[in-house]
Protein backbone atom coordinates (compact mmCIF):
# COMPACT_ATOMS: atom_id res chain seq x y z
CA UNK A 1 0.00 0.00 0.00
CA UNK A 2 1.23 3.50 -0.81
CA UNK A 3 -0.30 6.31 0.52
CA UNK A 4 0.40 9.56 -0.97
CA UNK A 5 0.42 11.30 2.77
CA UNK A 6 3.11 11.11 4.87
CA UNK A 7 2.82 10.30 8.92
CA UNK A 8 5.32 13.17 9.79
CA UNK A 9 3.37 15.47 7.69
CA UNK A 10 0.21 15.12 9.63
CA UNK A 11 -1.04 16.21 13.03
CA UNK A 12 -3.63 15.68 15.36
CA UNK A 13 -6.46 18.13 13.78
CA UNK A 14 -5.01 18.17 10.34
CA UNK A 15 -7.99 18.40 7.88
CA UNK A 16 -8.89 16.55 5.21
CA UNK A 17 -10.37 18.65 1.61
CA UNK A 18 -14.31 18.57 2.57
CA UNK A 19 -16.21 17.13 -0.47
CA UNK A 20 -19.65 17.81 -0.99
CA UNK A 21 -21.58 14.85 -2.83
CA UNK A 22 -25.07 15.54 -5.09
CA UNK A 23 -27.61 12.41 -4.64
CA UNK A 24 -30.49 12.21 -6.53
CA UNK A 25 -33.64 9.81 -6.89
CA UNK A 26 -31.36 8.37 -10.41
CA UNK A 27 -28.31 7.79 -8.15
CA UNK A 28 -29.95 5.77 -6.16
CA UNK A 29 -31.74 3.88 -8.95
CA UNK A 30 -28.04 3.53 -10.01
CA UNK A 31 -26.73 2.57 -6.35
CA UNK A 32 -29.82 0.15 -5.79
CA UNK A 33 -28.83 -2.04 -9.23
CA UNK A 34 -24.88 -2.23 -8.15
CA UNK A 35 -25.32 -2.61 -4.94
CA UNK A 36 -28.01 -5.05 -4.82
CA UNK A 37 -30.26 -3.60 -2.17
CA UNK A 38 -33.45 -3.03 -3.78
CA UNK A 39 -35.47 -2.17 -0.47
CA UNK A 40 -38.45 0.43 -2.42
CA UNK A 41 -37.51 3.03 0.59
CA UNK A 42 -34.63 4.14 -1.42
CA UNK A 43 -36.86 4.59 -4.76
CA UNK A 44 -40.69 4.41 -3.84
CA UNK A 45 -42.08 7.32 -2.51
CA UNK A 46 -45.27 6.09 -1.61
CA UNK A 47 -44.18 2.95 -0.51
CA UNK A 48 -41.46 4.80 2.12
CA UNK A 49 -44.22 7.14 3.23
CA UNK A 50 -46.37 4.39 4.29
CA UNK A 51 -43.84 2.88 6.04
CA UNK A 52 -43.42 6.28 8.23
CA UNK A 53 -41.01 8.07 6.36
CA UNK A 54 -40.59 11.83 5.29
CA UNK A 55 -39.96 10.54 1.92
CA UNK A 56 -37.73 8.46 -0.19
CA UNK A 57 -34.24 8.18 1.77
CA UNK A 58 -30.30 6.61 0.51
CA UNK A 59 -29.29 3.59 1.37
CA UNK A 60 -26.93 4.06 4.30
CA UNK A 61 -24.05 2.16 2.89
CA UNK A 62 -24.53 4.70 0.21
CA UNK A 63 -23.97 7.78 2.78
CA UNK A 64 -21.06 5.44 4.25
CA UNK A 65 -19.74 4.95 0.69
CA UNK A 66 -19.61 8.22 -0.17
CA UNK A 67 -18.18 9.86 3.41
CA UNK A 68 -15.10 7.38 2.80
CA UNK A 69 -14.05 9.20 -0.33
CA UNK A 70 -12.42 12.07 1.67
CA UNK A 71 -10.32 9.90 3.07
CA UNK A 72 -9.29 7.83 -0.29
CA UNK A 73 -9.62 10.64 -2.17
CA UNK A 74 -6.42 12.16 0.33
CA UNK A 75 -4.34 9.28 0.32
CA UNK A 76 -5.19 7.94 -3.28
CA UNK A 77 -4.64 4.71 -2.05
CA UNK A 78 -8.30 3.08 -0.84
CA UNK A 79 -6.10 -0.19 0.25
CA UNK A 80 -4.97 2.24 3.08
CA UNK A 81 -8.11 2.10 4.94
CA UNK A 82 -7.56 -0.24 7.41
CA UNK A 83 -10.23 0.11 9.64
CA UNK A 84 -14.02 2.22 8.96
CA UNK A 85 -17.32 2.38 10.84
CA UNK A 86 -20.07 4.70 11.31
CA UNK A 87 -23.50 4.82 13.05
CA UNK A 88 -26.77 5.17 10.93
CA UNK A 89 -28.06 8.43 12.55
CA UNK A 90 -30.22 10.02 10.71
CA UNK A 91 -31.79 9.46 6.85
CA UNK A 92 -30.32 11.06 3.81
CA UNK A 93 -33.79 12.21 2.58
CA UNK A 94 -34.09 12.75 -1.19
CA UNK A 95 -36.80 14.00 -2.89
CA UNK A 96 -38.18 13.85 -6.67
CA UNK A 97 -37.03 16.87 -7.92
CA UNK A 98 -33.79 17.91 -10.36
CA UNK A 99 -31.79 19.07 -7.23
CA UNK A 100 -31.84 16.08 -4.70
CA UNK A 101 -29.84 16.76 -1.71
CA UNK A 102 -26.48 17.05 -1.17
CA UNK A 103 -24.20 14.77 2.02
CA UNK A 104 -21.56 17.16 3.08
CA UNK A 105 -18.36 15.58 4.54
CA UNK A 106 -15.56 16.93 6.36
CA UNK A 107 -12.56 15.00 7.87
CA UNK A 108 -9.64 15.60 10.35
CA UNK A 109 -7.12 13.64 12.05
CA UNK A 110 -7.91 12.65 15.36
CA UNK A 111 -5.55 10.59 16.58
CA UNK A 112 -1.93 9.39 15.29
CA UNK A 113 -1.36 5.98 16.25
CA UNK A 114 1.42 3.35 16.20
CA UNK A 115 2.58 1.87 12.74
CA UNK A 116 2.19 4.89 10.93
CA UNK A 117 -1.51 4.86 11.25
CA UNK A 118 -3.86 7.48 11.88
CA UNK A 119 -7.42 7.78 13.31
CA UNK A 120 -9.91 10.08 11.17
CA UNK A 121 -13.19 11.70 12.33
CA UNK A 122 -15.68 12.17 9.94
CA UNK A 123 -18.81 14.13 9.83
CA UNK A 124 -21.35 14.07 7.00
CA UNK A 125 -24.17 16.17 6.96
CA UNK A 126 -27.33 16.43 4.83
CA UNK A 127 -29.52 19.29 4.89
CA UNK A 128 -27.14 20.56 7.89
CA UNK A 129 -27.76 17.83 10.04
CA UNK A 130 -25.51 14.85 10.97
CA UNK A 131 -26.45 11.83 9.32
CA UNK A 132 -23.92 9.58 10.21
CA UNK A 133 -22.45 8.94 14.04
CA UNK A 134 -19.28 7.67 15.05
CA UNK A 135 -18.16 8.29 11.61
CA UNK A 136 -14.38 6.70 11.67
CA UNK A 137 -11.57 5.32 9.67
CA UNK A 138 -8.16 4.18 10.43
CA UNK A 139 -5.94 5.40 7.57
CA UNK A 140 -2.06 3.55 7.04
CA UNK A 141 -0.20 6.54 5.90
CA UNK A 142 3.54 6.67 4.80
CA UNK B 1 -40.53 -10.22 21.40
CA UNK B 2 -37.48 -10.66 23.34
CA UNK B 3 -35.13 -12.20 21.09
CA UNK B 4 -33.56 -15.86 22.30
CA UNK B 5 -29.48 -14.92 24.51
CA UNK B 6 -28.57 -18.58 24.12
CA UNK B 7 -27.83 -17.82 19.89
CA UNK B 8 -25.50 -15.33 21.12
CA UNK B 9 -21.92 -16.87 19.88
CA UNK B 10 -23.50 -19.15 17.01
CA UNK B 11 -21.73 -19.19 13.67
CA UNK B 12 -23.44 -20.20 10.95
CA UNK B 13 -21.74 -22.49 7.97
CA UNK B 14 -19.51 -20.62 5.68
CA UNK B 15 -21.23 -19.00 2.51
CA UNK B 16 -19.83 -20.36 -1.03
CA UNK B 17 -17.31 -18.86 -2.94
CA UNK B 18 -18.62 -15.14 -4.05
CA UNK B 19 -16.47 -14.42 -7.25
CA UNK B 20 -15.51 -10.66 -7.48
CA UNK B 21 -15.19 -9.48 -10.77
CA UNK B 22 -13.52 -6.92 -12.32
CA UNK B 23 -16.68 -5.09 -13.70
CA UNK B 24 -19.03 -5.54 -10.90
CA UNK B 25 -16.28 -3.68 -9.04
CA UNK B 26 -16.50 -0.66 -11.81
CA UNK B 27 -20.10 -0.48 -11.91
CA UNK B 28 -20.26 -0.37 -7.98
CA UNK B 29 -17.56 2.68 -8.00
CA UNK B 30 -19.46 4.64 -10.93
CA UNK B 31 -22.80 4.26 -8.72
CA UNK B 32 -20.74 6.21 -6.36
CA UNK B 33 -19.25 8.04 -8.40
CA UNK B 34 -15.66 7.44 -7.33
CA UNK B 35 -13.42 7.38 -10.37
CA UNK B 36 -10.35 6.55 -8.62
CA UNK B 37 -8.38 4.74 -10.83
CA UNK B 38 -7.26 1.61 -8.46
CA UNK B 39 -10.80 0.21 -9.14
CA UNK B 40 -10.87 0.57 -13.01
CA UNK B 41 -7.50 0.68 -14.12
CA UNK B 42 -5.11 -2.31 -13.69
CA UNK B 43 -1.64 -0.98 -14.18
CA UNK B 44 -3.00 2.04 -11.95
CA UNK B 45 -3.54 -0.28 -9.18
CA UNK B 46 -0.18 -2.37 -9.30
CA UNK B 47 1.43 0.95 -9.28
CA UNK B 48 -0.35 1.21 -5.93
CA UNK B 49 1.21 -2.26 -4.92
CA UNK B 50 -1.87 -4.31 -5.46
CA UNK B 51 -2.02 -7.20 -7.54
CA UNK B 52 -5.21 -6.24 -9.91
CA UNK B 53 -8.12 -3.74 -9.33
CA UNK B 54 -9.59 -3.16 -5.95
CA UNK B 55 -12.59 -2.84 -4.79
CA UNK B 56 -14.16 0.58 -2.80
CA UNK B 57 -13.60 -0.31 1.02
CA UNK B 58 -17.89 -0.66 1.49
CA UNK B 59 -18.11 -3.17 -1.83
CA UNK B 60 -18.05 -5.98 0.34
CA UNK B 61 -20.90 -5.32 2.13
CA UNK B 62 -23.35 -6.61 -0.47
CA UNK B 63 -21.52 -9.90 0.24
CA UNK B 64 -21.57 -9.76 3.92
CA UNK B 65 -25.18 -8.70 4.15
CA UNK B 66 -26.03 -11.40 2.13
CA UNK B 67 -24.36 -13.94 4.41
CA UNK B 68 -25.86 -12.67 7.26
CA UNK B 69 -29.21 -13.59 5.47
CA UNK B 70 -28.47 -16.98 7.56
CA UNK B 71 -28.73 -14.95 10.23
CA UNK B 72 -31.88 -12.62 9.36
CA UNK B 73 -34.15 -15.53 8.10
CA UNK B 74 -33.22 -18.18 11.10
CA UNK B 75 -36.71 -19.02 11.77
CA UNK B 76 -35.47 -20.57 15.15
CA UNK B 77 -34.03 -16.82 16.01
CA UNK B 78 -37.14 -15.10 14.73
CA UNK B 79 -36.49 -11.84 14.01
CA UNK B 80 -39.08 -9.39 12.45
CA UNK B 81 -36.93 -8.31 9.40
CA UNK B 82 -39.94 -6.31 7.99
CA UNK B 83 -38.97 -3.79 11.18
CA UNK B 84 -35.24 -3.88 10.33
CA UNK B 85 -32.79 -1.18 10.24
CA UNK B 86 -29.22 -1.01 9.74
CA UNK B 87 -28.04 0.41 13.06
CA UNK B 88 -24.10 0.67 12.66
CA UNK B 89 -21.50 -0.73 9.88
CA UNK B 90 -17.97 -1.16 10.68
CA UNK B 91 -15.45 -2.91 8.80
CA UNK B 92 -11.42 -4.16 9.93
CA UNK B 93 -9.39 -4.91 6.13
CA UNK B 94 -6.25 -6.77 6.44
CA UNK B 95 -6.16 -6.13 2.42
CA UNK B 96 -8.39 -4.77 0.11
CA UNK B 97 -10.81 -6.69 -1.59
CA UNK B 98 -9.92 -7.87 -5.18
CA UNK B 99 -10.72 -9.02 -9.04
CA UNK B 100 -10.61 -12.37 -9.13
CA UNK B 101 -11.44 -13.12 -4.95
CA UNK B 102 -13.65 -15.97 -4.34
CA UNK B 103 -14.81 -14.90 -0.87
CA UNK B 104 -16.91 -16.95 1.70
CA UNK B 105 -18.32 -15.43 4.66
CA UNK B 106 -19.10 -16.95 8.02
CA UNK B 107 -21.01 -15.21 9.93
CA UNK B 108 -21.35 -15.26 13.94
CA UNK B 109 -24.16 -13.75 16.13
CA UNK B 110 -21.92 -11.60 18.57
CA UNK B 111 -24.69 -9.71 20.61
CA UNK B 112 -28.51 -10.18 20.98
CA UNK B 113 -29.93 -7.05 23.41
CA UNK B 114 -33.44 -5.76 23.75
CA UNK B 115 -33.85 -2.04 24.42
CA UNK B 116 -36.93 -0.19 24.43
CA UNK B 117 -38.64 -3.06 22.97
CA UNK B 118 -36.50 -2.72 20.23
CA UNK B 119 -34.89 -6.01 19.33
CA UNK B 120 -30.73 -5.48 18.57
CA UNK B 121 -28.59 -7.97 16.94
CA UNK B 122 -24.77 -7.72 16.31
CA UNK B 123 -23.45 -9.73 13.18
CA UNK B 124 -19.95 -10.48 12.67
CA UNK B 125 -19.09 -11.88 9.32
CA UNK B 126 -15.66 -12.94 8.62
CA UNK B 127 -14.39 -12.82 4.88
CA UNK B 128 -11.46 -15.19 3.92
CA UNK B 129 -10.52 -15.87 0.33
CA UNK B 130 -9.90 -19.19 -1.30
CA UNK B 131 -6.47 -19.33 0.64
CA UNK B 132 -8.41 -19.36 3.97
CA UNK B 133 -6.41 -16.09 4.23
CA UNK B 134 -8.02 -13.00 5.92
CA UNK B 135 -9.16 -10.39 3.91
CA UNK B 136 -11.94 -8.70 6.08
CA UNK B 137 -14.51 -8.98 9.07
CA UNK B 138 -17.72 -6.90 8.90
CA UNK B 139 -20.08 -5.70 11.75
CA UNK B 140 -23.26 -5.42 11.44
CA UNK B 141 -25.93 -3.99 13.94
CA UNK B 142 -29.40 -4.46 13.20
CA UNK B 143 -32.20 -2.88 14.66
CA UNK B 144 -35.89 -4.61 14.74
CA UNK B 145 -38.20 -1.61 15.93
CA UNK B 146 -40.89 -2.23 18.14
CA UNK B 147 -43.45 0.73 17.42
CA UNK B 148 -43.35 2.20 13.65
CA UNK B 149 -40.52 2.80 11.57
CA UNK B 150 -38.24 5.27 11.10
CA UNK B 151 -35.22 6.01 10.07
CA UNK B 152 -32.67 4.91 7.52
CA UNK B 153 -33.13 0.95 6.30
CA UNK B 154 -30.82 -1.17 4.94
Amino acid sequence: MTAKISYDDVEVGTELPPQTFPVTRATLVQYAGASGDFNPIHWNEKFAVEVGLPDVIAHGMFTMAEAIRVVTDWVSDPGAVVEYGVRFTKPVVVPNDDKGATIDVSAKVAAKLDDNRVRVDLVAKSADQKVLGMSRAVVQLA
Amino acid sequence: MALDQSFVGRSYPPTDPYEVGREKIREFAEAVGDNNPAYADTEAAKALGHPDVIAPPTFVFAITFKAAGQVIQDPQLGLDYSRVVHGDQKFAYTRPVRAGDRLTVTSTIEAIKSLAGNDIVDIRGEVHDEAGEHVVTAWTKLVARAAQPAGEGV
